[in-house]
C-alpha cells in the first residue's frame, strides 16, 4: 500500500525542501519506488535542489487542469531510476490547486508508487493545507529555535484537525520531528534550544537530527539531495532518518558536540 | 479579485451540514399554573442571571401531561421568552400543544413518547403544593487524550479533562472545572459562564493566563514559586488563589 508522507513545518526556511528531496532520493536508493511533489506553486525550488530544472516541461498544475498527463509531467530522476518528481508550476500561484484536484493526482500516483513525498510551502495557507491533507505521515522539520518550534506545533494541530484522516475519523497521521540546522556547540553555549527542550515542548516521536552542515548548501547549489553525499554529516543524518522511517533501529547521532583534539585525547564520557 | 473568488465558490462548497449534540437546560414542568411558573422561574433565574441569559431552553410536558394538567403552551412560551430565555424545543407534548409550539416557530422533540388520551377531561385547577423544577440536565465532561497544539481552541460545556499538554498559544476553555494532567502552556478559562465555583487543576503550570469565571491573571503575574508546578486554582473574594496539590 502506496504512502502519502508530507515534509511540513510552518515556518519557512528550516529545510522542508532539502528534506524532501532528501529522503524521497534515500526511500529509492532502498528500492521503493518514490515520487516527490512540489506544492510551492509559484515559489518552486525543488527541481533546483533535485538538479532538473532544465528538464521541465510539463507541472502539477498542467496536469491538474488536464493539460498534460501525469507521465508527461514526472520527470525520472538522473540519479536514480526509482525516483520521479513532479515539478511545482513558477507562473501560477496556489489558487491553481484544488483539494479534488491533488485528490485525483495522488490516487493516481498510489497505483504506481510506493511513496510519495508531498513537499509543502511555508504558512497553513491552501498550499500547505493541500500538502498534508492526504497525507498517511507527516515530517515536521522543525529548527531548535522558539519560533520555528511555535510554528511546528501549530502545524501538529492543522494535521490533527484538519486532515483528510481527521475529517473522515481514521486512524491519524504519524507524525515524526526531524529536527534540522542542529548546532550542539551552540546548544552548549545555551545560543539554541537542546534536543530535549523541543521534544519537552512537542512532545513527538523524534525521527532524527540533522546538523548544520556546509554540504546542504553546496550540494543544494549543485543540485544533488545531499544524502548521495555519503561522506557529509548532513547525508548520514538523512540515511539515519530514512533507515528509521523504514523500521530499521539506528542509535541518533550529531546530537552531542564534536570533540576536538583534547576531547579526543582526554575523552570526556 | 471578483473573478478569484468566484473561481474558490466554484472549486470549495459555500455551506456543508454537519450533525452536533448541544447540551441544553430542560424546563420541567409539574404545574400548570402560569402565574407561579413565572415568579419561580424568575426567582431561579435571579440566581444565576449570567447563565441564563439568552440561554436556549426545551420544555417538557410529560408530567403535566401524564397528570392530565393541561396548559396554554403560546402563554408559556410568552413567559419563557418575557424571561430572557430562549425556548427552542417542546417534549412530551400533546398533539395540540405540539401544533401550537409549532405555530410559534418551536420543534418538537421526540425525546420520548407520551400516552395522553385526548377524550379525558382534563383538570385545570393546580395542585396548591406542585412546583416548577428547572432541572438543569448535567454538562458531559469532555474528555481530551492528545496534546492540545498551539491555535487549537477547545470548550466544554462541563468539566475539561485533557490527559496531555496544552501548548503555547491553545485555548482552553470549560464551563465546569479544567484538568489538565501534563504541562499547560496555553491559555485556560474556566467556568466561562459566570461559575465562580470552577477551579483549574494542573499537574505543571506554565500557562500563558489562567481565569476563573472572568478573572484572571496573565503570566506576567504569575510568581516563580507557583510555575513549573502542580496546582490548583481557584476564586476567593473574587482574587484568583493559586495553591499547590
Amino acid at each position: 500500500m502506496a504512502r502519502i508522507i508530507v515534509v511540513t513545518s510552518g515556518k519557512g526556511g528550516v529545510g522542508k525542501t532539502t528534506t524532501s528531496a532528501a529522503i524521497a532520493m534515500g526511500l529509492a536508493k532502498k528500492g521503493h519506488k518514490t515520487a516527490v511533489i512540489d506544492f510551492d506553486v509559484g515559489l518552486r525550488n525543488l527541481d533546483l535542489i533535485m538538479g532538473c530544472e532544465r528538464r521541465v516541461v510539463y507541472d502539477f498544475v498542467n496536469v491538474i487542469n488536464g493539460e498534460a498527463t501525469l507521465n508527461q509531467a514526472l520527470i525520472r530522476d538522473k540519479n536514480c531510476n526509482l525516483l520521479y518528481i513532479l515539478p511545482a508550476s513558477q507562473t501560477r500561484d496556489k489558487d491553481a490547486l484544488s483539494q479534488e484536484g491533488v485528490g485525483k493526482i495522488l490516487d493516481e500516483l498510489k497505483k504506481d508508487f510506493k511513496y510519495i513525498v508531498c513537499d509543502s510551502p511555508a504558512g497553513i495557507e491552501k498550499g500547505a493545507h493541500l500538502a498534508m491533507y492526504f497525507a498517511d505521515d507527516a515530517f515536521i522539520v522543525t529548527n531548535p529555535e522558539v519560533s520555528s518550534v511555535r510554528d511546528s506545533d501549530r502545524m501538529l494541530g492543522i494535521l490533527s484537525s484538519k486532515s483528510r484522516r481527521a475529517e473522515q475519523n481514521e486512524e491519524p497521521i504519524r507524525e515524526y520531528l526531524l529536527l534540522s540546522r542542529y548546532s550542539p556547540d551552540r546548544v552548549k553555549l545555551g545560543e539554541m534550544l537542546s534536543v530535549d527542550d523541543v521534544q519537552e515542548i512537542l512532545s513527538l516521536h523524534l525521527l532524527g537530527v540533522i546538523p548544520e552542515s556546509k554540504s546542504v548548501l553546496n550540494a543544494s547549489n549543485s543540485g544533488t539531495p545531499v544524502i548521495l553525499d555519503e561522506k557529509s554529516d548532513a547525508g548520514q543524518a538523512y540515511a539515519d532518518i530514512v533507515a528509521r522511517y523504514l523500521g530499521e533501529d539506528r542509535p541518533h547521532r550529531f546530537i552531542d558536540e564534536k570533540k576536538g583534539l583534547f576531547g579526543k585525547l582526554f575523552g570526556g564520557k | 479579485m471578483s473573478t478569484d473568488s468566484q473561481q474558490n465558490a466554484h472549486h470549495s462548497p459555500t455551506l456543508e451540514f454537519k450533525s452536533s449534540t448541544f447540551s441544553v437546560p430542560v424546563l420541567v414542568l409539574a404545574s400548570n399554573d402560569v402565574i407561579t411558573i413565572e415568579q419561580q422561574l424568575q426567582e431561579k433565574i435571579h440566581l444565576a442571571p449570567e447563565f441564563f441569559k439568552n440561554s436556549p431552553l426545551v420544555f417538557d410536558l410529560q408530567e403535566l401531561n401524564s397528570l392530565d394538567l393541561d396548559i396554554d403552551v403560546t402563554e408559556l412560551i410568552n413567559i419563557i421568552r418575557k424571561l430572557g430565555l430562549l425556548p427552542i424545543g417542546i417534549r412530551g407534548g400533546a398533539a395540540q400543544q405540539n401544533q401550537q409550539a409549532l405555530e410559534l416557530g418551536i420543534p418538537i422533540h421526540s425525546g420520548y413518547s407520551t400516552a395522553v388520551s385526548s377524550g379525558t377531561q382534563k383538570q385545570q385547577t393546580p395542585e396548591p403544593e406542585a412546583t416548577t423544577e428547572l432541572q438543569v440536565i448535567a454538562a458531559t465532561n469532555t474528555l481530551i487524550t492528545h496534546p492540545v497544539r498551539s491555535g487549537q481552541r477547545i470548550y466544554a460545556a462541563g468539566d475539561l479533562i485533557i490527559l496531555a499538554q496544552v501548548s503555547a498559544g491553545a485555548e482552553i476553555l470549560a464551563e465546569g472545572n479544567i484538568h489538565v494532567y501534563g504541562s499547560l502552556r496555553g491559555r485556560a478559562l474556566a467556568g466561562v459562564q459566570g461559575n465562580t465555583e470552577a477551579r483549574i487543576f494542573c499537574s505543571d503550570l506554565q500557562a500563558e493566563l489562567i481565569s476563573i469565571a472572568g478573572n484572571y491573571k496573565i503570566s506576567e503575574d504569575l510568581n516563580g514559586a507557583v510555575l513549573n508546578q502542580p496546582v490548583q486554582i481557584y476564586l476567593q473574594n473574587h482574587t484568583l488563589v493559586i495553591k499547590d496539590i
